[in-house]
């Protein structure tokens, strides 16, 4: 007897299954995939509803890794919590500390030098670069290309040397403060930089053979998963997965900040929405972060490299605390009292590479927050499964979940 | 449209709506049988099509109406950014207007707020917990919940019959936690200090 094969016409998922909920041969599964499954990256459970290998009903568990992030900011002061903004997106802290500082200042209305702008930038994008390594990387391994993962892997570590030497961490960076940073860039730190992003662009290329023209790769993320523009928006989808279903938004250019208006790059933008295009979008994004950083490389400025003015905030330095009076108390104050940001609300978020990363604060003035609200970009793109999931094959899940590169630190808090 | 005049503008088209200050972005508070009105207005007529966050803040016990539900939309068009606020009813069980049927990203961001401070969301197609387990009886972002937690049964039953193990405070004595309003780390969290000993009362010798 042939083997009987059934055309599948992509359109609307919801419809699809309930079209084979009609001609079911026997019973429906209940599997449960995760929390700890290694396609789900980190804690996320699935609850599904399965007609052989068939999605019928998709049922997200999140919050095994909820951590009250919220709840502790508000016990304690704004310099603080810099260390837990480390653990939201974990594969990219630096770029939770510049946007966590900026929104703590931007309530208090501080103007940061250009040095610190600058030296901000540079630590946004390398975090991009790191973040977008990795997610390629891990994609590439759920769509069984090993190879992949291990070349962008290598580059990853010298990355982690060198913010090691940035901020003495490889991992938890911990490196802004409110109104400046934790320390100048050590010297020749930037040349280190510049030979580094000498050798990924090669590496980048390598990345780029192996995956964007692989036959496998192709058939197993080509049309799979395609989000539309209405979709994407409604879901509050953000940043790499928000630009491959073709809406044209990146905050770096629309709303920029750091000074980002001042640098020459693209905005990447899918055209189909699918798994393949979240692909392309993220490996263009390095291309373009890596020319950000060459040009921020080329105009450093000279000068403070914290809000020299902002004496209730930024502690001073070390040296002037042991030898004058009024630096010492300035330095007890900040230190046991916090910085002091004025009574007030504020909503900031900037482009991360998961996609905008937000912060609401509200303030009653003091070194505390009253309210401290952190919108994760991978909590929104995880919300849709339940809608995108039912219809597709199982076996589509991990590469959709790769797709997505979303991280649970972030989406449970 | 841009940053500057669009307050004017919301203003003028919804009578009922108030300004709000706010150190950034332009923000308006709204009553909440408007609330959801105004959200379609805002979404189908101004193009504020992505909501961008969803949240709760509660203002302390004593305060009535003690919880405001604060959303924060985007125009993807015009790259602009407003807050609208509205006030629960309640003060002990709140309620406000669910935008699940306006934005996708509704269904999840309500269901968080109501995990964590407890605001049904009235009109709203799934009001389950989702960072917490279904049978967690608190709602930790309230004001007056420890931040060391309170002890729990654990969520698996059987589990708990088996082992006798609860979900305990987490010990937090001598912790870095900071609060302006009282003193020392035991009067702060009576609830999570190690009672027999602290800032007051000596240690018990070892012997």
């Amino acid at each position: 007897m042939p083997t009987q094969i059934k055309e599948l016409s992509v359109g609307d998922a919801v419809r699809r299954a309930s079209d084979y909920q009609d001609d079911l041969q026997g019973e429906t599964m209940s599997l449960n995939m995760g929390p700890s499954h290694p396609a789900t990256h980190g804690v996320l459970r699935l609850r599904l509803e399965l007609d052989g290998d068939y999605i019928l009903s998709c049922d997200p568990v999140i919050g095994y890794l909820h951590r009250g992030d919220e709840k502790i900011a508000e016990n304690m002061t704004y310099n603080q919590f810099v260390p837990y903004t480390d653990r939201l997106d974990y594969l990219a802290p630096l770029a939770n500390n510049v946007c966590y500082a900026m929104a703590v200042e931007k309530l208090a209305g501080l103007k940061m030098p250009p040095r610190c702008e600058t030296i901000r930038l540079i630590c946004c994008e390398l975090a991009r670069l790191s973040s977008h390594l990795l997610g390629v990387g891990v994609y590439g391994m759920d769509c069984g290309a090993m190879t992949v993962f291990l070349y962008t892997y290598t580059q990853r570590e010298k990355l982690y040397t060198l913010f090691e030497e940035l901020t003495g961490a490889r991992f938890t960076t911990s490196y802004t403060r409110i109104g400046g940073l934790a320390r100048d860039i050590p010297a020749g730190w930037l040349g280190r930089v510049n030979d580094f992003l000498n050798q990924l662009g090669p590496a980048i290329d390598e990345v780029d053979n192996l995956l964007t023209r692989n036959k496998i790769f192709l058939d197993r993320t080509k049309d799979i998963a395609p989000i539309s523009k209405e979709d994407a928006v409604s879901f509050g989808f953000t940043g790499p997965n928000l630009r491959a279903s073709g809406v044209d938004v990146d905050l770096r250019r629309d709303c920029p900040y750091l000074g980002y208006e001042n640098y020459d790059f693209e905005v990447p933008i899918g055209s189909v929405g699918d798994c393949y295009d979240r692909y392309l979008v993220r490996l263009e994004e390095m291309r373009q972060s890596l020319s950000i950083v060459r040009q921020a490389i080329d105009k450093m400025p000279d000068g403070p490299w914290y809000a020299e003015e902002a004496k209730k905030i930024f502690k001073p330095a070390k040296d002037k605390v042991l030898t004058s009076m009024e630096e010492l108390i300035q330095n007890f104050m900040i230190v046991t009292e916090g910085p002091q940001i004025p009574a007030g609300e504020v909503y900031f978020e900037a482009e991360n590479p998961k996609g905008v990363l937000g912060f609401f604060v509200h303030s009653k003035g003091g070194g505390v927050p009253y309210r401290l609200r952190i919108r994760g970009a991978s909590f929104c793109s995880l919300s849709i499964l339940p809608k995108l999931l039912p219809g597709m094959m199982m076996s589509d899940i991990p590469v959709v979940l790769g797709s997505f590169d979303f991280v649970m630190g972030e989406c449970d808090r | 449209m841009t940053q500057d005049t669009l307050l004017q503008d919301l203003l003028k088209r919804f009578d009922y709506a108030t300004e709000r200050s706010s150190a950034d972005h332009p923000a308006i508070n709204v009553p909440a049988d408007k609330y959801v009105e105004t959200c379609r207005v805002l979404r189908d007529e101004l193009h504020f099509d992505l909501l961008t966050d969803s949240t709760g803040i509660d203002w302390g016990q004593e305060a009535s109406p003690r919880f405001s539900v604060v959303a924060q939309l985007f125009s993807t068009r015009d790259k602009l950014y407003l807050r609208i606020v509205t006030e629960c009813e309640g003060d002990e069980e709140p309620v406000a207007p669910s935008l699940a049927g306006l934005y996708g990203i509704a269904n999840w961001m309500e269901r968080e707020t109501y995990d964590m401070l407890g605001i049904r969301f009235s009109g709203h197609p799934d009001m389950r917990r989702i960072l917490m387990w279904d049978s967690y009886p608190y709602h930790p972002l309230r004001k007056e919940f420890p931040l060391a937690g309170i002890e729990v049964e654990l969520p698996a039953a059987d589990v708990a019959q088996a082992t006798g193990a609860k979900v305990i405070p987490a010990p937090m004595a001598g912790g870095p936690f900071f609060s302006p309003q009282c003193g020392e780390m035991s009067d702060r969290e009576p609830r999570a200090a190690d009672q027999s000993w602290n800032e007051k009362k000596e240690k018990p010798s070892e012997s």
